[in-house]
């Protein structure tokens, strides 16, 4: 008869702290949340009313139509980080593992620092290089004899969201090449020199035996970046205030939610179209990230050396 | 041994205890950051000298954040025992969720005139729940050492005020007028609310709009849209990425000639610019020669008291102080561009601050038109405005686009506007 393991209770107890703290602060939270927007306020006091908040956010021509530009700014957001931030990440990354370049360590050091940077510094200290009255942009542009090509690109519809994102790329352009720094530090030397070997050197070693090994940390990248560029608020917040001008092009689900949730100037803060944003912004993310684990990391393959 | 020191060291908590609660701080909530200094430096002080035992501490926040931060302290119970009340529907929401107590029956409420009170009182004017403070009258503010160096005079019609521009532009010395419309409200309080009262006709046209007897298409709303839409050429290379501090800037540096302002920046401004050079104002221009002229005198800032306070007896001891005339007198003068709503007469030294009060006497006063009930619902037509009066200026909407949009808004949820 086999005997009956003892329950093991230091597992438990190593695991209590992070699980309440997390509950505490995280879990609990966002189940208030999606509660939040099953309520909303009727003729006396708080009433229940289902669905209803999401019928509003979705049917109503302003709600649908400041929802759907919030996220197709995000989008637009996401993107440019997809196609800005992280090859560069990774060009970076594989520039800084050659082991010919010299002062690697600087380098490295240098385009990490924006990263720890507070949102709020970065905002405005970009603000004034671009301002068209004190900025050193238009001078700098000047002196290469290009000053045509400056414009006010914060203030104008068409650029502000597309500058505001190449913003955030430039702080946050570290954490890719970091990442993808130490997974290109981790391929064993056998593999290389075996790829030497049989003639496979520079770009196509790159592309046919380094790529492949740091697809995996690509793969979280990607979903890193897509977690925090729609969760994004911050940058925007700072630069362009609540109401994310000019004409809302830089609106964002975050600055959406925060002028429903918090009001804005003369406009009340609702709480239940707030939280029924929040609830659909994290929807959102939650499909994303669902669509990553199920449909992509899991065909992705691994190495074991 | 050891009991005796027990006993001194018990004895002696208990009697700084007791010391500490003869003494009741109040704390002041407000989004006035720019007053700390005078707060500190001259209201409370006289306050505190004539009434010992009851300490002040005035604790401000950013003017964009405050709304938020409040409803939140508020709601969380760690609010301050005063508050400083936004006018109309703000303030009015606060006090019938209870945040707010009621004042009616505070001594110095006579001593305001019920206009004064009107932004602070309920639909009804029943009851009243802060004490009036200070309005702030929007108009022009230029640079006389410039105007007389061009040889300018400030302009009294809408066609003397384009062929003013257009000379200080032709000069080009100026930049003719400082405003940016990156933060948008910029646009919306010292332009289109500033300029509006001519063309919609002050009180006549707001009320109507409240009642639903005239709509935002109307050529009276439209029409400052349409001036709005001329001031592009005026204003500063990239002017859509200029912020407030920047136009402020610009004018205090006297690199811009005109200054779309609200009385507010008299106190910013005389000091930044530090008798570099001298400053005038003008109220705004009226269509046409012999119109009545109509100016924003709007009722800005109020005292409350949170109903939550734990010294309800001393904070309305403050705000009867706040009421007086001798708070008016030192208000207005340590604030100059706040004018007090006090009926007591208010001697000011500031000149131009006497210039903007004296417009009360000529022209006709009345709020900003977005103010009372018409911010009430969703879209907010105040948050509108603003949006709509960048987009008139860069152009990305044209002025009865924006009116169209505005009134649609408006209508979709004010029962008036539905006909």
């Amino acid at each position: 008869m086999a005997q009956r393991k003892a329950f093991r209770w230091h597992i438990a107890v190593f695991l209590a702290p992070a699980v309440l703290v997390y509950t505490a602060i995280m879990i609990v939270p966002l189940f208030g949340t999606l509660n939040l927007s099953l309520f909303n306020t009727g003729e006396e006091g708080r009433v229940f009313v289902g669905l209803r908040n999401f019928a509003t956010l979705f049917g109503d021509p302003r709600w649908s139509a400041s929802f759907w530009n919030a996220l197709g700014n995000n989008a637009w957001f996401f993107l440019v980080h997809m196609l800005v931030q992280n090859p560069v990440g990774v060009a970076l990354a594989a520039l800084l593992s050659s082991p010919r370049l010299r002062g690697a360590a600087f380098y490295r050091t240098a385009i990490f620092i924006p990263t720890i940077l507070s949102f709020v510094i970065v905002g405005f200290v970009w603000k004034l290089i671009l301002s068209p009255i004190w900025g050193i942009a238009p001078g700098m542009l000047d002196a290469v004899g290009l000053k045509g090509l400056f414009a006010p690109w914060l203030g104008r519809e068409g650029t502000a969201l597309t500058t505001l994102a190449l913003i955030s790329v430039w702080q946050f352009v570290g954490i890719p090449m970091m990442l993808i720094y130490a997974a290109l530090l981790s391929i064993p030397d056998e593999v290389i020199e075996a790829a030497e070997m049989d003639g496979v050197t520079g770009w196509s070693q790159f592309w046919k035996i380094k790529l492949p090994l740091i697809l995996p940390s690509i793969g979280i990248i990607s979903i890193l970046t897509f977690v925090g560029n729609f969760n994004a608020f911050d940058l925007i917040y700072v630069t362009q205030g609540a109401l994310a001008g000019p004409n809302f092009s830089t609106d964002i689900l975050g600055t959406f939610l925060y002028r429903t949730f918090f009001g804005f100037q003369l406009q009340i803060g609702d709480p239940h179209m707030g939280a029924t944003i929040a609830t659909a912004m994290f929807g959102i993310i939650l499909l994303g990230v669902s669509f990553y684990l199920f449909a992509i990391q899991r065909r992705l393959r691994r190495y074991q050396f | 041994m050891t009991k005796t020191i027990r006993l001194a060291l018990l004895t002696s908590t208990l009697l700084t205890g007791a010391a500490w609660a003869q003494d009741v701080t109040l704390t002041i909530e407000s989004w006035r950051n720019d007053d700390l200094a005078i707060w500190q430096e001259k209201i409370i002080p006289a306050f505190e000298a004539a009434n010992p035992g009851i300490k002040i501490n005035f604790a401000p926040s950013a003017p964009p954040e405050y709304n938020a931060v409040l409803n939140s302290k508020l709601d969380a119970g760690s609010a301050g025992d005063l508050i400083t009340c936004r006018p109309f529907d703000a303030s009015l929401e606060l006090f019938k969720k209870g945040k707010l107590a009621d004042l009616s029956d505070l001594a110095a409420m006579a001593n305001f005139s019920d206009v004064a009170k009107s932004a602070w009182q309920t639909d009804d004017g029943a009851q009243t729940f802060c004490v009036p403070m200070a309005s702030v009258i929007h108009g022009f503010i230029y640079n006389k050492t410039a105007f007389d160096e061009l040889g300018l005079t400030p302009p009294r019609t809408e066609a003397e005020f384009f062929a003013l521009l257009d000379k200080i532009k032709e000069d080009g010395t100026y930049i003719p007028m400082a405003m940016g419309t990156a933060d948008q409200w910029e646009a919306a309080t010292m332009g289109y609310q500033n300029i509006g009262p001519n063309y919609w006709h002050g009180e006549e046209g707001r009320k109507a709009l409240i009642e639903g007897t005239s709509s935002l298409t109307d050529d009276g709303w439209v029409a400052p849209f349409r001036q709005l839409a001329k001031w592009k050429d005026y204003l500063g290379d990239g002017f859509e990425a200029q912020t407030y501090p920047d136009s402020q800037n610009l004018f205090t540096l006297g690199r811009a000639a005109i200054y779309p302002a609200g009385s507010w920046e008299i106190g910013v401004f005389g000091p930044q610019i530090g008798g570099a050079f001298e400053m005038g104002a003008f109220p705004p221009p009226v269509p046409a020669e012999g119109d009545t002229c109509y100016i924003s005198d709007h009722t800005d800032i109020a005292l409350g008291m949170n109903a939550a306070t734990k010294h309800p007896e001393e904070a309305r001891k403050f705000l009867e102080w706040v009421g007086s005339s001798e708070f008016a007198s030192l208000y207005a003068n340590a604030l100059p561009g706040f004018f007090s709503l006090n009926s007591a007469p208010v001697e000011m030294e500031d000149p131009l601050a006497r210039e903007f009060v004296g417009w009360r006497e000529t022209c006709e006063p009345t709020i900003r038109s977005t103010y009372q009930i018409l911010s009430r619902g969703t879209p907010n037509l105040e948050n509108e405005t603003w949006t709509a009066s960048a987009n008139v200026i860069t152009g990305a909407e044209t002025p009865e686009a924006a009116a169209e949009r505005l009134q649609q808004g408006l209508a979709a949820w004010h029962a008036p506007q539905q006909k």
